[in-house]
């Protein structure tokens, strides 16, 4: 395994390379260069992606699992291979075990809204971190307002990383089900999930990950990270949006009612009640999003091509040399990356200058960051963060481009300092 | 690159307008709680979290005082204190009669489709508050 991955984070990354397959990049923006730093909203689509999607839509359209024909056939091969690459991709046992969805946010209400509703009652406890996006609080707090059970938020430090000791006290007996974001969207900081997961086992409670951060710049293995259920969006990883999917492990899905009733979930329908297609296809209920799924395939045939521990290594690099020049900016907050291992993803305050006027004029500069609650409102109370401005990096950003985004901040302090 | 670039570009807004809007943000108009006031009215943007509460006293029909509080972006804060400023001491169908081009006029700047909410922020805290009017006239909800 290890000389595996040394292996390949050997293999060369070329990053002028790869930004051609990204023709955003070539847009000037305000007169400037697209430097596009707003990665963890969204990332950009390279061509192979799009073309895929184009293919799909204009030379091999048509409905899946319906159709005798031709056209029918190879749309239904291809969004069953596009499963599969999805399942090869994280390491998953089988690709029955991949159920697409529109995006991690779905996926994360399709784990409420099925196993939790068939296994939660009063007296249960799910336990996540303070950390989550909202769609990994809000979907836990409708069904507990329904069923009676508890939430309950392991704290950060205020260091910003996980307090674990937290964790040890508040999962229980009770605790049902433990699920953590495997990579922050707001530090970056990249969670100690395996702990976090011996903690869920040891009470016998299921364990969930929201992979919508970690996945697009991190070789995952669902195997290896032993998680019961793993959520991701195909937007922020090169895909198209409108598409991601859950893993789950099989044994799981099939002791799950379907999420959602219609067309193609089915066996058979009668009127006294249904029996349910094989998996995936019980939890994929109506017609597909055949293209898009075609396009979060071919996303991560992408990605495994570059090699994701090539990509992790370079954007490590990338990230070490963004902090060092960050943190020798004595105006600047910065927070997190303080402890422990993080992605490239930067959250930060520029004295002096609210971060809805700082993204703006950094957007005149050709710069695009984004600012706000990063929908992660409960973080960032407890962090004492208001709003901060965002800077999040990918595989086809370069230094020069972080050097813009200091070079732009010390401008940002400078104007509102008149 | 040059630093001169830089400047250029992010001053192309006038630079002197730039400075009276800093002026406003730092050192805002009618900043403060009023006590007395018969009128009060509080919104935020919960997109960018800008927070105004505008408060006035009124008396046949003339705005006597008028002060805010609140918190967030330049163009907001900024905006706050140019329209209280502006309505002091204005009767009440001022703040009718006020249009958002005239408060866009006022702020100077040029506010692109993504400050929008932020440039009118006050005008809409300051019209529901006196008339009841929280949405614009004609305006896709």
């Amino acid at each position: 395994m290890m000389e595996a991955i040394s292996e390949r984070a050997a293999k060369q990354f070329d990053v002028e390379n790869v930004r051609r397959d990204f023709s955003v990049l070539e847009r000037k923006i305000n007169g400037h260069a697209l430097c596009y730093l707003d990665n963890a909203a969204t990332s950009q689509r390279p061509k192979a992606v799009v073309d895929a999607v184009v293919e799909s839509l204009t030379w091999s359209n048509a409905n899946i699992h319906r159709a005798i024909h031709t056209l029918g056939y190879e749309a239904t091969v291809a969004y069953e291979e596009a499963h599969k690459k999805v399942a090869r991709f994280i390491n998953a046992k089988s690709w029955r075990e991949i159920v697409f969805v529109r995006n991690a946010t779905e996926a994360l209400n399709l784990v409420a809204g099925s196993w939790g509703a068939a296994n939660l009652r009063a007296g249960d406890e799910v336990v996540v971190t303070i950390m989550e996006h909202h769609s990994n609080i809000v979907p836990w707090q409708l069904l507990a307002a329904r069923l009676g059970f508890e939430l309950k938020f392991i704290p950060v430090t205020p260091d910003g990383i996980l307090d674990l000791d937290a964790a040890a006290k508040l999962i229980t007996r009770k605790t049902k089900l433990v699920g953590a974001v495997h990579a922050s969207n707001v530090l970056g900081a990249i969670n100690p999930v395996e702990k976090l997961r011996e903690m869920a086992r040891s009470v016998g409670a299921r364990f969930l990950l929201d992979g919508a951060q970690s996945i697009p710049h991190m070789a995952v293995d669902v195997r290896a990270l032993d998680c019961d259920f793993f959520a991701a969006s195909g937007h922020k990883m090169c895909g198209p949006t409108g598409i991601g999917f859950l893993y789950a492990k099989k044994e799981l899905l099939d002791g799950m009612p379907p999420f959602l009733g219609g067309g193609d979930m089915i066996a058979t329908v009668t009127t006294n009640g249904s029996t349910w297609n094989e998996l995936p296809w019980k939890f994929e209920a109506g017609t597909s999003a055949v293209a898009e799924g075609i396009g979060m395939g071919a996303a991560v045939d992408y990605l495994s091509n570059i090699g994701m521990n090539s990509l992790f290594e370079y954007e490590r690099e990338l990230g070490g040399y963004v902090l060092e020049k960050l943190r020798a900016l004595p105006y600047v907050t910065l927070y997190g990356h303080k402890r422990g291992e993080s992605l490239a993803v930067f959250s930060l305050n520029v004295e002096g200058v609210h971060p809805h006027d700082g993204a703006n004029l950094l957007d005149r500069l050709g710069i695009a960051v984004r600012s706000g609650h990063h929908c992660a409102q409960p973080l960032m109370n407890v962090l004492g963060m208001d709003n901060t401005l965002r800077a999040s990096f990918y595989f086809y950003n370069t230094r020069e481009e972080a050097d813009r985004l200091v070079h732009a901040l010390g401008e940002l302090k400078r104007v509102f300092d008149r | 690159m040059t630093d001169d670039a830089f400047k250029s570009d992010l001053l192309d807004v006038d630079p002197l307008m730039m400075d009276i809007l800093l002026d406003h943000y730092k050192h805002p108009r009618n900043f403060g709680e009023l006590d007395g006031a018969n009128v009060v009215y509080e919104e935020g943007n919960p997109s960018c979290g800008d927070q105004l509460k505008i408060m006035a006293k009124t008396k046949d029909g003339v705005i006597e005082d008028i002060k805010f509080v609140g918190k967030g972006c330049i163009i907001s804060q900024a905006a706050a204190s140019i329209l209280t400023d502006l309505v002091k001491g204005e009767k009440l169908e001022r703040v009718r009669d006020l249009t958002k081009d005239e408060m866009l006029e006022n702020i100077g700047i040029p506010i692109g489709p993504m400050r929008l909410k932020c440039a009118l922020l006050a005008l809409k805290v300051l019209k529901a508050g006196v008339y009841g009017q929280a949405s614009w006239p004609g305006e896709e909800e």
